[in-house]
């Protein structure tokens, strides 16, 4: 019945929830739909030509060069999990215990730590290609200037070291992000617990190893889930430094790229095959979501609850 | 009544014949993001001459334009005109049908164009051309004459005399070449500008005859030569990008640069006080037949969706014009692919001397129609050439047999 306080609520309700409903649906929910859709056909440069069941998907995992290709940069994307595992979310929990124990210098370096995550990828991937500019860039320089100049690289052009000069540009760029987590964490830890802990022990590794570790448990399930979506995803930062090719040799590619290479075409290099796009892209999503599932499950369950 | 009904007829079709003359917008897509003040002179040149035509310029990043392009034409929408790529990346967008089929009946222009620039334009399987080719790019090597003058060096007529004034340039303290191969296509643009001389018109014959592959030895000792030369690129040059290594010519730190005819105007543009000459690689010998590497760069092609056909048909015409062809050569410093069109800066003059004696630009003109494509396989194995993993004659076996994956000469 209109004019109905019941039914006014229930329509204001509606009214402010189908909007970001039909946002949602529009722009995330029907493209991943239909990514999934295209992965089922052949296509022909831009036009959709039969459906072809899992040929698509066969083909990007079974058939050469594809096969290969899928491997060397999956590869990759497990490599860069694992390192940004130490380098980025371990670093991160030895800074945002540093900072809780207030060492000198804390307040200062609270901001400094986050300063480059605020950051847009776009500067930070610039600003790391001119850090590692083979002439002039300020780390051969320095190099150079101490008397190490055997040391200078041609960081992004070795197949050697060009994948490890990404690894290390976003762990430079992030690390603010975990830290900020598991510092927020470890504020959380009641002092009660902290006060009995010191009539324990004074060392600070059993106090990490038994306290402290346990209790910021929700904050690493919170930073590893990410990371590992954000490894898997890969894309805005070697895109930037290295090109999408994944040079050299494709030995910085990322599924990321490879994807869009893939769908898209290289513009200096070869043409677009929306199917087999689509396909990896719908293996990169499944992946992804299931491993995030279960990564997700395991950690939950050993929180502990306060 | 029989009056009004017949005067509302004949008002009708004043009104249909009329219709066609009202002002028509066209739109007209681009990754020449840099050439959009050229672009708006060429088009004002052709709307003074055809009222009622309107010709809007829009431009995407290059490296997206692909992307946007095929997006934009899947989806229904998309320009009534746009560049398209050329070879392979033609076929792309023409084989699904959104491009307009042209020939001598709608624009007559075309039958007096080279056929190697038609052919550019031209889907491989039914032999249909779908775009007016706009340029073509040659391969070659660009020199700053004032660091040649100064240290008294000449155009190198063999690959020894080459290396004596890289020698003499490095010794001076300039860098004797400015080109870094951190972008994965500047490792083919290398061996389009080195090594075409040293494999030869006799390798490129045969390759197409199929009755030579990559492990030939004349592409093996083109690589090996290439390979050479690199002594004489900047430090840690597998390191430095595209953007960088432009830079080092540009501003006189580097005395030459192995690049597209495309660099010319870019030079010029980033530091107009720059004097350049331009060379074919010397070969091995003096009298050997110098060789750059030519290919066409793309076209300008019509939706074949576009409501405004007939404006949109015009406006192509104009562009397959030789009054054209003449505004694009002198306003944007290019190789112009129309026939007969006069080159007032005399660089340009000499590129098209030049392309006299040349091959095609292999991969990207004759094995970018599978996967792998020839350009992806051969940037990434200079890559590994210059980086130290793989042999010439490494190169040239994975070359083959990876592009044996679908082009059927190879597949033995």
């Amino acid at each position: 019945m209109p004019g109905s306080p019941l039914v006014a609520r229930r329509l204001w309700i509606t009214a402010l929830i189908v909007p970001p409903l039909a946002f949602v649906a529009l722009f995330v929910v029907y493209p991943i739909i239909s990514a999934f859709a295209y992965a089922f056909f052949q296509w022909h440069g831009l036009a959709r030509g039969e459906f072809v069941g899992f040929a698509n998907f066969y083909r990007v995992l079974f058939t050469q060069p594809y096969a290969d290709w899928t491997l060397n940069a999956f590869t990759h994307n497990v490599l860069v999990f694992f390192a940004l595992m130490v380098l980025q979310n371990g670093v991160g929990f030895v800074l945002a215990y540093c900072l809780w124990r207030e060492l000198p210098g804390a307040a200062f370096h609270r901001i400094a730590v986050f300063l480059p995550v605020v950051l847009s990828t776009i500067i930070v991937g610039f600003l790391w290609k001119l850090f590692l500019h083979p002439l002039f860039g300020v780390v051969n320089i320095s190099l150079r200037g101490t008397g190490l100049g055997g040391l200078a690289q041609p960081w992004l052009g070795q197949g050697t070291t060009a994948l490890w000069a990404l690894i290390i540009a976003n762990a430079w760029h992030m690390v603010g992000f975990p830290t900020l987590v598991f510092l927020a964490g470890m504020q959380r830890i009641p002092s009660e617990i902290l006060d009995a802990v010191r009539m324990e022990t004074e060392s600070e590794w059993v106090k990490i190893r038994k306290v402290v570790w346990p209790l910021v448990a929700p904050s690493a399930t919170v930073v590893f889930t990410l990371l590992f979506v954000g490894s898997f995803n890969w894309f805005e930062l070697p895109y930037i430094m290295v090109g999408v090719d994944g040079s050299p040799h494709k030995a910085t590619d990322v599924l990321g790229l490879y994807f869009y290479r893939t769908a898209f075409g290289d513009q200096s290099g070869s043409g677009q095959d929306f199917g087999a796009g689509s396909a990896l892209a719908v293996l990169i999503f499944v992946f992804i979501a299931l491993v995030a599932g279960v990564i997700t499950f395991k950690l939950r369950a050993r929180e502990i609850q306060l | 009544m029989k009056k009004l009904v017949s005067s509302t007829i004949i008002a009708l079709g004043a009104l249909a014949t009329a219709l066609p003359a009202m002002a028509q917008e066209l739109t007209f897509w681009s990754w020449r993001q840099e050439d959009k003040a050229q672009y708006q002179k060429f088009i004002s040149a052709f709307e003074t001459k055809n009222p009622g035509i309107t010709v809007k310029f829009e431009t995407f990043e290059a490296t997206n334009y692909n992307t946007i392009l095929s997006t934009a034409l899947a989806g229904g929408s998309g320009p009534d005109l746009m560049f398209a790529r050329a070879y392979g990346g033609l076929e792309n967008v023409a084989n699904a049908g959104y491009l307009l089929p042209l020939d001598k009946t709608n624009v007559p222009a075309l039958e007096k164009f080279a056929p190697a620039a038609v052919a550019a334009e031209t889907a491989r399987s039914s032999k249909i051309t779908y775009a007016v080719p706009f340029a073509s790019q040659t391969m070659l090597v660009i020199y700053n004459k004032d660091i040649f003058d100064k240290n008294g060096l000449k155009e190198p007529e063999t690959f020894d005399e080459l290396v004596k004034a890289s020698e003499k340039l490095k010794a001076a303290g300039i860098m004797p070449f400015g080109n870094g191969t951190a972008t994965a296509w500047q490792n083919e643009v290398m061996v389009g500008g080195i090594a075409s001389t040293v494999m030869g018109r006799g390798f490129y014959d045969d390759l197409m005859a199929g009755k030579a592959d990559f492990t030939d030895k004349r592409y093996i000792e083109a690589l090996t030569k290439l390979k050479e030369i690199t002594k004489y690129f900047p430090d840690g040059f597998i390191g430095l990008d595209y953007a960088s290594s432009q830079q080092l010519f540009a501003s006189g730190m580097a005395g030459m640069f192995v690049g597209g005819s495309y660099e010319l105007s870019n030079f010029k543009k980033q530091n107009p006080a720059i004097k350049m000459g331009i060379f074919a690689m010397p070969g091995l010998k003096a009298g050997d037949e110098k060789l750059v590497a030519q290919y066409f760069d793309g076209g300008y092609a019509v939706n074949a969706k576009t409501t405004k056909k007939e404006a949109a048909l015009k406006f192509v015409n104009f562009l397959a014009s030789q009054e054209f062809g003449q505004m694009f050569a002198d306003d944007l410093n290019n190789i112009s692919a129309v026939p007969g069109v006069n080159f007032k800066e005399p660089l340009l003059g000499e590129v098209a001397e030049l392309n006299k004696h040349s091959i095609p630009y292999i991969m990207l003109v004759h094995f970018r129609y599978g996967e792998p494509s020839g350009s992806v396989l051969l940037q990434g194995e200079i890559q590994k050439l210059f980086g130290g993993k793989a042999t010439p004659e490494e190169v040239g076996k994975n070359l083959t047999t990876g592009l044996a994956a679908w082009y059927a000469p190879f597949k033995k």
